[in-house]
């Protein structure tokens, strides 16, 4: 008997008839162009056949096209919520690769705008998440706008930072192309304070709700085997019970130095997801504060300033980067040949390796649970597609 | 001259103010949807619609024109006459709610006897033009919508019922206006703790007849797309959400009058209008109160739903009842 009959069985749902219903790619809740084929029993979930690709756009082929200069830029349109970390990564393997140094500066700046980043991509995350469950007419839509409110707030510090708001070029190869402006840093501590105290707010509206809690306490429960099993990473993992986060394990661009909590839930439903990631929140905005606190005066960048898009070259060679990026993972494999461009690349997408769980803990649930599960796992398409 | 025959004149009468109420219904639904969406823009610190018109008062102006204008799209595989009928058959029972409803005393369409169940009856109705437009437009995820519809509208009628008899045991009559003048010294709402829960349970109750988040399953449309009406657009669609929101202005309008004691407040004895301005206001309270819970809280899901309707709402409105019954039996034995 083939495992998604058997759960049929149990489930008692045998004999009735199926109803095939295509959810997405293009639907309210998809997050991106995902589509899940789902068989349904009544309301249950009884098969579920994820299709992923609409939004492949060869990243990996253009990364080898592209020189060392020109491919930052695009590599932040993988995960393009959070594009300063997918930058990192790219920029990261260039360095571990062609053993550049990254001055003491530019480090305490890439953690800055990686948790600047974490957070507001966690503030789409809850937006986003709750206008799954609570609808664009209803609840959800209040906290989803809250939460853009704040995630604004984030984004114009980082066009203070770079002049783009959305993706940005920010991170290169032996440091960082910008300076803080004047003025920067307390704009940064002004704005943290205040998303701080708003977190309290989003906290006393979901938490103290009856309804929330239904709908996300022992949901889409991952078991601490299956997280290990599938590869997740990121607050998927943490909530599933496993610490497991980069910036503790394998400490790159200084957080050694900084002191922050790696939050670990044991449920592994959509409630513990939710908690991990209003607990990194705050880590990440602490993380900010004791980086503005301890910023090193020096360059930013160990490399001089670029005149040409093939003047950074990178010796030959092969290495592997990984970062933490608000959904995990994100790593890139990168081999030289000595050139200004990579000879091959490759991404490790969070998303990715993150949606391959679906499968496994949507079988059995509730039509309104699929959404809610796809949202607490905060799947970015361009990441997965890549 | 002769005189026309009181059946004659009665009826021209009841058809004169049913045209009136209508109209001024139908003018009501447009407005409230604006005042819903100021109401939603200030929840979530915006300023909601401003364009069209000082303050955007003339934005559902504006939108019933553009609905007017839009194209009318049939799906070629739906059942054509079904799918053609149903948001009449909506429509229809929605509009009808107004029929028993005084809007202060003597001013109504029609007083009945037993208007609180002709409101109750024909305000159940309103399922089959859902389950038409979910049937008839052919699309899985109406079809989904519409049995989540028969469940839901099943399961709370139940309460809904008990809870609105509340007000009936104690005022002893089924008319409207009965109920109404019985509040006249107090609203229902304070007469604690029966009337108070009573009123409570009302809204919950109200919020799942409507299809209002957190019971909005029907639409539902991070799942669902937009439910049953997801095939309609143009005026069909219109007709669908004019019967939704004359839905929400009647319950809260039943609200006002079963718990809120209706039309009295100040100067009410004075002059019928200020009856009707306070009726107004406090069916007003009502709709926002249930537009507040709707833009605060997230949907639940249908065996949740289902769950809190069964073995939550049924037994304490059942109870409500009873306590109620006896505490009127008590009172009367008491006093006779």
């Amino acid at each position: 008997m083939d495992p998604e009959a058997r759960k049929v069985v149990e489930l008692g749902y045998g004999g009735s008839e199926r109803l095939t219903m295509n959810m997405g790619p293009q639907h309210p809740s998809a997050h991106g162009v995902f589509r899940a084929i789902l068989s349904l029993e009544g309301e249950t979930v009884v098969g579920v056949d994820a299709v992923i690709g609409y939004l492949h756009r060869c990243h990996e082929k253009l990364g080898e096209a592209l020189t060392y200069t020109q491919y930052p830029s695009i590599a932040s349109k993988t995960d393009y919520v959070a594009a300063m970390c997918s930058e990192l990564a790219y920029v990261r393997a260039a360095e571990l690769v062609g053993k550049v140094e990254v001055p003491k500066r530019a480090q305490y700046l890439r953690v800055i705008v990686s948790e600047l980043q974490r957070v507001a991509s966690h503030c789409l995350w809850l937006g986003t998440w709750c206008l799954d469950m609570g609808g664009a007419l209803g609840g959800g839509a209040t906290v989803f706008l809250y939460c853009i409110r704040e995630r604004e707030w984030v984004l114009d510090l980082f066009e203070a930072l770079v002049g783009a708001r959305l993706l940005y070029g920010f991170h290169q190869v032996g440091g960082v192309r910008y300076d803080i402006p004047a003025g920067w840093a307390q704009k940064c501590r002004e704005t943290i304070a205040l998303i701080e105290r708003r977190l309290i707010e989003y906290e006393d509206m979901l938490e103290r709700n009856a309804f929330f809690q239904a709908r996300t306490q022992g949901v889409g429960t991952i078991s601490r085997e299956l997280a290990q099993t599938v590869g997740l990473s990121g607050p998927l993992i943490r909530g599933s019970g496993v610490s497991y986060d980069i910036r503790r394990l394998e400490p790159y661009s200084s957080y050694e130095d900084f002191d922050f909590k790696v939050p670990v839930e044991t449920a592994g439903d959509c409630y513990a997801r939710y908690r991990v990631r209003m607990v990194e929140f705050r880590e990440s905005i602490k993380i900010v504060r004791q980086a503005l606190d301890g910023l090193p005066e020096g360059p930013v960048s160990s490399r001089p300033g670029v005149k040409s898009v093939g003047q950074v070259r990178v010796a030959k060679g092969e290495g592997y980067a990984r970062v933490e990026g608000p959904r995990g993972e994100v790593g890139c494999y990168l081999i030289s040949d000595g050139s200004a461009k990579p000879y091959r690349m490759k991404w490790r997408g969070a998303s990715f390796s993150n949606l391959s769980v679906l499968p496994h803990i949507l079988i059995g649930t509730k039509v309104a649970d699929v959404v809610a599960i796809m949202g607490s796992v905060d799947p970015v398409f361009g990441e997965v597609d890549r | 001259m002769p005189t026309l025959p009181p059946l004659v004149l009665e009826s021209v009468r009841a058809f004169v103010v049913g045209f009136i109420v209508l109209n001024v219904i139908i003018g009501m639904v447009t407005y409230v949807t604006l005042l819903e969406r100021k109401f939603a823009a200030r929840m979530q610190s915006r300023i909601g619609p401003y364009r069209v018109g000082p303050h955007g008062l003339l934005q559902p102006i504006a939108d019933a024109l553009k609905l007017m204008m839009k194209e009318d799209v049939i799906p070629r595989q739906a059942d054509r006459s079904v799918y053609n009928l149903a948001p009449i058959v909506f429509l229809v029972p929605c509009m009808l709610i107004f029929a028993t409803l005084p809007f202060a005393p003597g001013l109504g369409v029609a007083d009945l006897n037993i208007g609180i169940l002709f409101f109750l009856a024909v305000s159940a109705m309103e399922i089959v033009g859902l389950f038409m437009g979910g049937w008839g437009s052919n699309n899985k995820y109406a079809l989904i919508s519409a049995m989540r519809a028969v469940n839901q509208i099943i399961s709370y009628d139940l309460p809904f019922i008990f809870v609105a008899l509340i007000p009936v045991v104690l005022a002893g009559s089924l008319r409207l206006s009965d109920i109404a003048a019985a509040q006249a010294g107090m609203p229902y709402v304070f007469w604690f703790p029966l009337g108070t829960l009573g009123f409570l349970a009302y809204i919950v109750t109200t919020l799942a007849a409507e299809n209002r988040v957190p019971f909005d399953i029907l639409e539902a449309e991070s799942e669902l797309i937009a439910g049953f009406r997801v095939e309609y657009s143009g005026m069909k669609f219109a007709l669908i959400q004019l019967g939704e929101y004359a839905h929400v202005i009647g319950t809260s309008f039943l609200g006002a009058l079963l718990f809120l004691g209706a039309w009295s407040g100040p100067w009410s004895d004075t002059s019928p209008w200020w009856g009707a301005l306070w009726f107004m206001l406090k069916a007003m309270f009502v709709f926002l109160l249930v537009t507040w819970i709707r833009w605060s809280f997230v949907r639940i899901r249908v065996d949740q739903i289902l769950a809190i309707s069964w073995k939550v709402l049924l037994p304490a409105s059942l109870v409500l009842l009873m306590a109620t019954g006896l505490v009127v039996a008590l009172r009367s034995t008491g006093n006779g």
